[in-house]
């Protein structure tokens, strides 16, 4: 009974969920289409989430801690990574007056 | 009992946590629609995804924290030099990258989950189904976006690679392998080789299915793949019966699917073509029919007399494409604009939502080379500007210009929104061959006699015209 009523619960969050980003989503202009990946793209990172509750689980053994710190290492990578490349991407949309800098300036100026 | 009603005070403290996380992303992606908005955008779901991971750190039974530093110190050790140093133009792989580690991680979680309760033995079979399934969908998304990474980085060849016919019949029988495997084991086999077996089957079938397909369509394909991280990042939220898994999840499975979808369109190619088939065959055998009806004549130029044209034009339109993005010539160009506005003349680029390799691509690359944000135009506003303007400099665009896509409907790309660049007084295309675009067809708009070709890469055909304009 608790176990239906967790799932329901849970179906009617993914339900909703889904029909937010769909409203929220379809509003974006097509020059940010690029970052809007990227940015949900770092959002889906949030997987991490599940390798660090597993990670906490007493009884893994040798082979589940190695894939669970690789899977925490992606989670990571997605997240933190995401975000930054979204981050540059974005700044460059930015008014920039600032002197003209030389041509091969690569944006290297991250954040 | 108090231990118990601690422990529930606890978990709704970290539920509210959960909910404040998943508030800011939703506030973060509505930030991400405007361009004033979109870096606090970003910024507030990264706030809400460090309260999220902060939530999940304070649980009770958190321990193991060794594994927890190691894992998080090599994710950072390698995705922080990686955002920071990738090149603008190398973005799309990159997106690419950082999709398929999320399906990596993924299919991993689910591993480990299927291990720790033997099997699925003593959890409910909804949970199960919910693991599998991210199992699955993690594995293929992990692989494709892998392959999606290696033909945009050009380490396996952009072409189609395929079984030819056979290819959607291997493909449904690995989608049949992969799901009979999961049927067995949610209908509680606790064989571990069925669970490898299921992980082996989607890992060939993520192969398989990015494999045939072509460079061209690879942004549709990689967008369509973070869709897929998302669903499964969402079903192994309902296996953990977390929250913030399932909201963010599946919010970027919408997300996804929509992308994907204003991509297709763009392109005028349908998803369900794109997955099942690759670019090759139809579009290449009609496009050596259509080679024959125009045997025009093709009048090429040099880029002194493309210097003198463009410097004694008032309007001119740079229509740049993925020829500019793979030379890196958006620095070049800007340079060259520069000179031209020096004379007095007024520029603008005209945007295909899909020029580039991804839908707004274009403008991040043109941006980076700190071309004002007010002449970029996207191709509604562009379009109708075509008819007074003087020189349209296309620089490495080839389908998006072609007027077959509106005057031919045997055409493959018949139907498809092009920016009508033959409207206006005449037209420079550099280009490096003849060698007809990603769709492959051939493109009219070079027959026109109103069109001169100049023939070269398009960094140094870029930075010869400006230093041709030096000396006029």
């Amino acid at each position: 009974m608790i176990l239906a009523s967790t799932l329901t619960t849970n179906l009617a969050i993914l339900v909703l969920a889904g029909f937010i980003g769909f409203v929220v989503i379809s509003k974006v202009p097509n020059t940010l289409h690029t970052p809007l990946m990227s940015g949900t793209n770092a959002i889906h990172g949030i997987v991490l989430l599940g390798g660090l509750l597993i990670v906490g689980f007493s009884g893994n053994g040798t082979f589940n801690k190695v894939i669970l710190v690789i899977a925490i290492a992606f989670g990571t990578i997605n997240v933190v990574g995401g975000f930054l490349v979204t981050d540059r991407m974005l700044e460059m949309f930015k008014s920039k007056p600032k002197p003209p800098r030389d041509a091969d300036g690569e944006g290297r100026d991250a954040s | 009992m108090i231990l118990a009603s601690s422990f529930l005070q606890e978990q709704n403290f970290l539920d509210a946590l959960y909910i404040v996380a998943f508030a800011l992303f939703i506030q973060g992606l509505r930030g991400l629609s405007g361009p004033t908005t979109a870096v606090r955008g970003n910024r507030i779901a990264a706030v809400g995804m460090a309260i999220a991971v902060i939530a999940t750190l304070l649980n009770k039974g958190e321990g193991n924290w060794g594994l927890i530093v190691l894992g998080v110190a090599l994710g950072t050790a390698v995705g922080v030099p990686a955002a920071r140093q990738v090149k603008m133009t190398a973005m799309p792989q990159m997106v690419a990258l950082f999709n398929g580690v999320g399906g990596g991680a993924v299919f991993l979680i689910s591993w480990s989950e299927f291990r720790l309760t033997d099997g699925y033995s003593g959890t409910a079979t909804y949970i199960a189904v919910f693991s599998l399934f991210a199992a699955i969908v993690g594995s293929v998304s992990f692989w494709g976006s892998n392959i999606a990474f290696g033909k945009l980085q050009e380490i396996i060849p952009g072409r189609p690679i395929s079984f030819g016919s056979a290819q959607q019949i291997v493909n449904l029988v690995l989608l049949i392998l992969a799901l009979a495997a999961g049927v067995d084991i949610a209908a509680g086999s606790h064989s571990e080789a069925i669970f490898i077996g299921l992980l082996i089957c989607s890992a060939l079938l993520g192969n398989a299915v990015v494999l045939p397909i072509g460079g061209a369509d690879m942004p549709v394909v990689i967008s369509l793949l973070n869709a897929f991280t998302g669903l499964s990042a969402a079903a192994t939220g309902i296996a953990l019966n977390n929250t913030a898994l399932i909201v963010a999840g599946m919010i970027v499975g919408a997300s996804g699917t929509i992308l994907t979808n204003l991509m297709a369109t763009a392109m005028n190619r349908s998803i369900p073509a794109i997955v099942a088939g690759g670019f090759g065959g139809g579009g290449a055998v009609e496009g050596a029919e259509g080679a024959g009806e125009h045997a025009g004549t093709v009048r090429s130029t040099s880029a002194a007399d493309a210097a003198i044209q463009l410097a004694y034009a008032s309007r001119v339109v740079i229509v740049p494409g993925y020829g500019m993005a793979v030379a890196q010539a958006q620095h070049a160009v800007r340079e060259l604009t520069k000179e031209l506005e020096k004379r007095g003349v007024e520029i603008s680029y005209a945007i295909h939502p899909v020029a580039g390799r991804m839908p707004g691509h274009m403008n991040v690359l043109l941006a980076e080379a700190d071309v004002p944000y007010d002449q970029l135009k996207e191709m509604d506003d562009a379009n109708p500007e075509f008819q007074r303007t003087d020189v349209s400099l296309v620089i490495g665009a080839n389908d998006v210009t072609n007027p077959a896509a509106k005057n031919t409907p045997s055409s493959p790309i018949y139907g498809m929104p092009i920016l009508e660049v033959n409207d206006s007084h005449s037209v420079i295309v550099i280009k490096r061959s003849m060698n007809p675009g990603f769709a492959g067809i051939e493109n009219e708009l070079y027959y026109d006699p109103k069109t001169a070709m100049l023939f070269g890469d398009a960094k140094s055909a870029v930075t010869e015209i400006t230093s041709e304009l030096g000396q006029i």
